[in-house]
């Protein structure tokens, strides 16, 4: 269970970019957040991942509240999300070839190589990237095969949850479809959660088991917003 | 575009003349180029001293090329020893953030207050006149350009999501800097020490020139051009254009080569290139 509780968080503490907002993911659940652009769905979704410390308020992880963010956080704790961002092309070190790149987790955490190779053969195989692509570096490939790569990385971890923080936006139809499968598929066999954000209420209604709508999220935002008062 | 090409082919051809003259006329020719020969002080350039004698009739050729070689060894230690301390300082600044960023830059602004002839001068003084009290005193005071570039250019990767998604996928701090970060800043360090080089043998000219630099005894560009000063007056010109000449041109091709590769690292020249 992955509660987010009373979360308020943004980059200049006088001008929070989410203001008090409560989000529980169930295990197992699939949550779609949908919200237009801008509106602060990225920084609850890189809260929700520990990425982010916000200003107020906890996330609490199987009943324990997280402790720290970023590298204060423990390990075990940060894998316990794979993160897949919008941009494939910002989301990938440039320098790496994209074998490399799914690996980075595994070799983080000091695994083999040998190890890391089986499972990226593994992932890969699940995402659709054929021998020859994985030793492309990403300017070699197209945004749709750097994001399969991209989410594969975030699989490899064996995640307890995904955060898909608008993983579709920038890709054609086809390869939308294949990436939700790929998601879908992960979720059937290992039983984990899922934070979709997004702005298409058509995928996430289909996507998901319920969709929040950011302005439910943000309580009395008239009031409670003294910058909007002024 | 051509004459890009042209610039560039150019300035590759005098480095490495220069860099070939260094390394093989002393093995070649082993002269000694502090020998005296009051004899023949003060010839003009001709069939046995094509760029002349000096005062004391010491061969300007083979002094330039010594010089040279100094200036080389001086520009070449001067700038690595400086990109490494600059790097190390921009990157831990950038890296680690909050005070240890501040405290770090305000010691670059500290040293950036004193102009740095004069801190140059200073550590010079605090030495015995020789080689490495010159590359101590170039590099003192020449790190500070690459900590700011390299903490700037780590300021604005450490926000891209790739950073992140090495953070979620369990990434130390330690490996987040070594294998994306520093990879990362190389290309930029790398030209500020090719672009320092031409500065660092400027410095160790003008260090010399005003006597605070190398022996005079020793063969250097910047002695060269101090004590050619005197017969400069009397109408002897050749004392002082040859290493004056040795000074300019090598630094130009230097900073001609740092040029093109400058123009490699901006992303647009990158993709016209491989288009």
């Amino acid at each position: 269970m992955l509660e987010l509780r009373g979360i308020t968080a943004g980059y200049d503490p006088r001008d929070p970019v989410v203001r008090d907002v409560y989000l529980t993911v169930a295990d197992g659940e699939a949550v779609g957040l949908l919200g237009p652009s801008g509106c602060g769905k990225s920084t609850l979704a890189r809260v929700a991942a520990l990425l982010h410390r916000p200003t107020a308020g906890t996330v609490v992880i199987d009943g324990e509240p997280a402790r720290g963010w970023r590298h204060r956080a423990p390990r075990e704790q940060r894998t316990a999300f794979g993160v897949v961002f919008q941009q494939p092309r910002q989301s990938a070190d440039p320098r790496l070839r994209l074998r490399d790149l799914i690996a980075e987790p595994l070799r983080a955490s000091g695994r083999s190589r040998a190890e890391a190779a089986a499972r990226v053969g593994e992932l890969a195989a699940a995402v659709g990237l054929s021998e020859e692509l994985l030793a492309r570096r990403p300017h070699e490939v197209s945004d749709g095969q750097l994001q399969r790569a991209c989410l594969a990385r975030a699989l490899v971890p064996r995640p307890r949850w995904l955060i898909c923080d608008e993983m579709t936006a920038m890709l054609d139809a086809s390869t939308t479809a294949a990436l939700v499968a790929v998601v879908e598929d992960y979720r059937r066999e290992s039983g984990a959660g899922l934070l979709v954000v997004g702005h298409d209420a058509a995928l996430l209604d289909r996507w998901c088991d319920r969709t929040v709508r950011w302005s439910t999220l943000v309580p009395n935002k008239e009031d409670a917003s003294p910058r909007k008062a002024t | 575009m051509g004459n890009r090409i042209t610039r560039l082919r150019a300035s590759g051809l005098v480095v490495a003349a220069v860099v070939l003259a260094v390394l093989v006329v002393p093995l070649a020719f082993p002269l000694d180029e502090q020998a005296v020969d009051l004899a023949a002080k003060l010839r003009q350039p001709g069939l046995s001293h094509p760029f002349g004698t000096d005062e004391v009739g010491r061969d300007l050729l083979l002094r330039c090329v010594y010089g040279l070689r100094v200036s080389l060894l001086v520009g070449v230690v001067a700038a690595l020893v400086a990109t490494v301390v600059g790097t190390a300082v921009g990157a831990l600044a950038g890296a680690l953030g909050g005070w240890a960023d501040r405290a770090l830059m305000r010691l670059v602004d500290l040293f950036s207050s004193v102009p740095h002839l004069l801190l140059g001068i200073f550590v010079v003084a605090l030495f015995r006149p020789g080689v490495w009290p010159v590359i101590a005193s170039v590099a003192v005071t020449h790190w500070l350009s690459t900590a700011r570039i390299v903490r700037a250019e780590v300021l604005s990767l450490r926000t891209r999501p790739y950073i992140d998604a090495a953070v979620s996928g369990g990434a130390s701090r330690w490996r987040v800097a070594v294998r994306h970060l520093l990879p990362g800043v190389l290309p930029q360090a790398g030209l500020a020490a090719v672009l320092m080089i031409p500065h660092a043998i400027w410095h160790e000219s003008a260090l010399s020139f005003l006597g605070l630099g190398l022996p005079t005894h020793q063969a250097s560009l910047g002695n060269m051009v101090n004590s050619a000063r005197g017969s400069l007056l009397a109408g002897d010109w050749w004392p002082t254009l040859f290493p004056g000449l040795f000074i300019i041109v090598p630094t130009l091709a230097v900073a001609g080569l740092a040029g093109a590769w400058r123009e490699r690292l901006d992303p647009r020249r990158r993709s016209e290139l491989t288009l």
